[in-house]
């Protein structure tokens, strides 16, 4: 279950890191305001995926 | 050429590679995913965020840069795919032990001595790459796409800093940066994507049906640079063809791939190509054509923060910084196998620091193009040699891993088809003019010939028994 919460935020992660770019696009958010959730999402990507990706690793091997 | 002895030397340099010179066992072969996972990861990179802005520098259309880049990729993965991995898998051995048994240990060591300079100035490139994002912060004269030389004492004493930092992780450990290379990846890819989407609309792009106005007149307009070369269709294809020309015709990803439980897993290159080589190279090509509109700084870190702020930042470093780890300790173990006797971490700051004193001069990150090209075709005879003496030699009725069945140290007839196929596209390129880009192909069918040539002259004047 902790596992599958951890992929749920790294996903978020990575969605936060890419949706606003697309929202700037269409005009709907400005550069600022996608700049500050890119490095939100950078934060949380790097924050929970090396949590599951070593148990990922270890099953691998 | 003299008879391999119990000579200390050869000893030693075999002892470095003691590791792996058995086939790869059965119980270790990989699936296809894995392979997906680390084409992905190795070719989404520091250097996609020169190598995009390089193509508008050079002037190429956004027609051409998208017919070049489909069909040079496609021809690379056919590469991977069709010249580097069956060999791979039948052989099960990494290139250093199979070019060992083909060209003498002799031979082997110059090949790595090479290989180890030009692992030297791609991480030097990386760190330039690098340095111009910790710069921004402290206001340093970043180096524009003319610079060649170091563009001031705050330059100078920012790659020294990066150049130490890589040097002494370099030293500490490989594995856990390869492991948060593969975790970089993916996040990577999406800041390439999300940096060149959210420049559109400071380029004029208001909706997708402007997307291709923009293109063609704000982005790939066709002009090159001053001192530029105009790059065409086929400077786009053959680059992308040949980028990575050491690892797929030049045979060294026999060491990654021999891992493979089928040839055909040499189309997961397919995932590096049109992720890495495809999508980071137009994103980067978007946002520098930015900073040209803006007359802002054209260096990584200045566009990648123009696209994606701090985050862009934090790209260009840990693009620059992972590219680099790997590439230097990869450089070390080629330098040990002329310094058996020295400590690792001795050669690996050495390396390091030849390294970083390349890294001074932008000219490596700014000439990316050209020395990617020659880099690849540096290496690349060796593996037409290995091509020719697996595939060819048997149907000429010649004995294949000649140098290891006869018990040379030097091959002459690898050595001298090295030398003359590099001299040949010397030739080539100052007397007919063809440029650099283009030389890989006639230069593997000149390396193939010129092989198989000197082998039979070789093998046909001293015949040797085939039981042995």
């Amino acid at each position: 279950m902790q596992r599958i919460i951890l992929q749920f935020l790294s996903i978020a992660g990575l969605l936060m890191t890419v949706v606003p770019s697309v929202l700037v696009l269409a005009g709907s958010i400005e550069w600022r305001t996608h700049a500050t959730l890119m490095l939100l999402g950078t934060a949380l990507w790097f924050a929970t995926a090396p949590l599951w990706m070593r148990g990922q690793a270890a099953s691998d091997a | 050429m003299g008879k391999l002895s119990s000579g200390t030397l050869v000893a030693r340099l075999d002892a470095i590679n003691e590791f792996d010179r058995a086939p790869v066992a059965s119980n270790r072969l990989q699936g296809p995913g894995n392979f997906i996972g680390i084409y992905s990861g190795e070719h989404v990179a520091g250097t996609e965020f020169v190598i995009g802005p390089l193509f508008v520098a050079h002037g190429v259309t956004a027609g051409d840069l998208l017919g070049g880049l489909l069909v040079g990729n496609l021809l690379a993965v056919l590469s991977w795919a069709f010249v580097c991995a069956p060999i791979a898998v039948r052989t099960r051995l990494n290139l250093y032990w199979k070019l060992r048994k083909i060209a003498g240990p002799y031979l082997l060591l110059i090949y790595n001595l090479v290989n180890a300079l030009m692992f030297c100035f791609l991480a030097g490139a990386m760190i330039s790459v690098a340095a111009t994002a910790v710069g921004i912060p402290f206001d340093i004269n970043m180096p524009g796409l003319s610079d060649l030389y170091p563009t001031g004492a705050g330059w100078v004493a920012t790659v020294l800093v990066i150049g130490c930092a890589v040097t002494l992780l370099a030293i500490l450990g490989f594995e856990k940066i390869a492991r948060f290379s593969k975790l970089a990846a993916p996040w990577l890819l999406l800041v390439f994507v999300a940096s060149a989407l959210a420049v559109l609309p400071q380029l004029g792009v208001g909706s997708w049906s402007e997307l291709k106005e923009v293109a063609d007149t704000k982005i790939w307009t066709g002009a090159p640079m001053e001192g530029r070369v105009k790059f065409t269709f086929w400077h786009v294809a053959f680059f992308a063809w040949f980028a990575n020309m050491a690892m797929h015709i030049g045979m060294a990803d026999m060491t990654l791939l021999r891992y493979a439980r089928k040839w055909q897993y040499g189309f997961a290159s397919a995932f590096g190509m049109y992720l890495g080589h495809f999508i980071a190279w137009i994103a980067s090509g978007i946002l520098v054509a930015l900073a040209f509109q803006e007359n802002a700084e054209v260096a990584p870190g200045p566009i990648a923060y123009m696209g994606a702020g701090v985050a862009g930042l934090i790209a260009v470093v840990l693009a620059g910084w992972t590219t680099a780890n790997p590439t230097i300790y990869r450089a070390g173990l080629a330098v040990q196998t002329i310094t058996p006797n020295w400590k690792r971490w001795k050669v690996t700051l050495a390396v390091g620091l030849v390294t970083s004193v390349a890294a001074l001069f932008p000219a490596l990150m700014m000439r990316l193009l050209d020395f990617v090209a020659l880099y690849g075709l540096l290496l690349m005879p060796m593996g037409a040699v290995i091509f020719a003496d697996f595939w060819i030699c048997p149907k000429l009725g010649l004995h294949q891993d000649y140098a290891e069945r006869t018990g040379r140290l030097f091959s002459w007839p690898a050595g001298l088809t090295w030398l003359l196929t590099l001299g040949l596209c010397l030739v080539l390129n100052r007397w007919f003019d063809i440029e650099i880009f283009f030389l890989g192909l006639p230069g593997w069918f000149i390396a193939t010939a010129l092989y198989l040539g000197f082998a039979i002259l070789q093998q046909r004047r001293k015949p040797i028994d085939l039981a042995v």
